[in-house]
């Protein structure tokens, strides 16, 4: 089933509807550190320790990432070879918005920034404590995240990263409903939400951001 | 009006092509796109020149026929008309316009602006059709009961003219809003659910075998067909090949 052209649009929009609630979830959590140091703490150390977290659905957050990734770079060399011979004047921008015909430059641009996440959160984490095994600190997470952002160009990189997630979740959100087969009187209205989410959680990130830099 | 014509030149499918530069004058611009053209070949055969070579037939936006892809665009500059319902008033004295066949691999080029698209013929074949029962019981098509909605949805899918212009102006030159169309008309019937799995599994398998690439909703093909053809069809396509894809 996945050979297909149609199973495949379905296992991009699921996998990216999957990536979504994460993004969410993810949200919720780092929002707590702007208002309480001791809730973010106490979730971070809860999520960096509990064994389902850890051992079950990182490994799936993981092969969600990968997997989007992979088969969006799939999808954009077949289509890519499916003209083989370009047009000479071709007008993208009269039929179709910059954000729908670029998810591959919003997508590798997303991509590098998560090697930046890995190499700033992921690697240190997992070197704390599975290759020093440090003694647990419930209380070390809130400095760890404001150290991060007294840099002025990560905070800049990490801006810039979220407009380009903003502008994939722009076409990527509601295209994903569509890929499911949900096109009815609820769409105009999904519309709405999901270009409200598109734009709010990534200002969100970026309001962290720089709520830490001129804070920390 | 005096224009210049930037056509793409293919003496047969495995020629190599190019762009090639004409000047016309005296062009009224109450003509049609196509009268235009066909001005301009008789200037070539005067001058002892292959004229080019285009695909027309009905010239009055039915057939599906026209295929040009005019300054960027399927069809021209015009919404919802067909290069042949395009007229030249929609341009200005002095342009230039590029005049390019429909691009994919699965259009190949025939000879200058006329592509194959038996692509969609095969697609088709492979699933867009009822069977009719004709042993002298068949009952007849208006004593069936169809619901107002459901019925005029279905005559919008149908009124897809299979012309190419979804696929020329797709970026991934997909298929994608052609077989939704011919999907929807016969799903949204009554006559058409008896055959509903096999339709829709076969019509996207043929799809996928001649080549055209995936659908990445940016939506260039609502947009530039000259039939209107929504969306909704697509959506409405994808859940019928789900839901055959768990029955089958």
């Amino acid at each position: 089933m996945i050979s297909s052209t149609i199973a495949r649009k379905v296992a991009m929009a699921l996998s990216g509807l999957f990536l979504i609630l994460f993004l969410g979830q993810h949200f919720t959590i780092n929002m707590t550190s702007v208002f309480s140091e001791r809730i973010f703490n106490l979730i971070s150390h809860f999520m960096g320790n509990n064994p389902l977290v850890q051992f079950v659905l990182q490994p799936i957050l993981i092969f969600g990432v990968l997997f989007h990734f992979i088969m969006g770079l799939v999808l954009e060399y077949q289509n890519s070879r499916s003209r083989r011979i370009k047009y000479v004047s071709y007008k993208g921008s009269a039929n179709a918005s910059w954000v729908s015909r670029n998810m591959i430059i919003s997508g590798v641009v997303i991509l590098s920034f998560l090697g930046l996440h890995f190499y700033d959160f992921w690697v240190p984490e997992i070197n704390y404590k599975y290759v020093e095994f440090l003694p647990e600190d419930p209380d070390r997470y809130f400095e760890e995240l404001v150290h991060k952002f007294h840099s002025p160009v990560r905070v800049s990189l990490y801006a810039l990263s979220f407009v380009f997630l903003a502008l994939h979740l722009y076409h990527g959100f509601a295209s994903s409903f569509q890929s499911l087969g949900f096109n009815n009187k609820y769409s105009r209205g999904l519309k709405w939400f999901t270009v409200a989410f598109s734009w709010v959680i990534p200002a969100g990130f970026i309001f962290i951001a720089i709520f830490h830099h001129l804070n920390g | 009006m005096n224009l210049t014509l930037k056509i793409w030149r293919q003496a047969n499918a495995k020629a190599k092509g190019e762009m090639v530069t004409y000047s016309i004058s005296d062009v009224s611009p109450d003509m049609s796109f196509l009268e235009m053209m066909d001005m301009h070949n008789e200037l070539l055969i005067d001058r002892g020149e292959d004229p080019v070579a285009f695909d027309h037939d009905c010239r009055e936006g039915i057939c599906g026929m026209c295929s040009m892809f005019i300054n960027g665009e399927a069809h021209g500059p015009d919404r919802l008309v067909t290069t042949c319902q395009l007229h030249m008033r929609k341009f200005k004295d002095g342009d230039t316009l590029t005049i390019e066949p429909f691009r994919a691999n699965a259009f190949p080029v025939i000879k200058d602006l006329a592509v194959d698209r038996s692509a969609f013929d095969r697609i088709q074949q492979a699933g867009g059709f009822v069977s009719v029962n004709t042993s002298g019981n068949t009952q007849d098509a208006n004593a069936i009961p169809i619901d107002k909605h459901d019925a005029d949805k279905a005559f919008d899918a149908a009124t897809c003219i299979g012309c190419g212009a979804c696929v020329a102006s797709c970026k991934n030159a997909s298929a994608m809003l052609f077989v939704s169309a011919k999907v929807s008309q016969y799903a949204l019937l009554p006559q058409g659910k008896i055959e509903a799995t096999d339709r829709v599994l076969n019509m996207v398998n043929q799809m996928d075998e001649e080549g055209f690439g995936n659908c990445t909703n940016t939506g260039a093909c609502e947009v530039e067909c000259p039939k209107g053809i929504s969306l909704e069809n697509i959506a409405r396509m994808n859940r019928e090949y789900l839901t055959a894809s768990l029955k089958d």
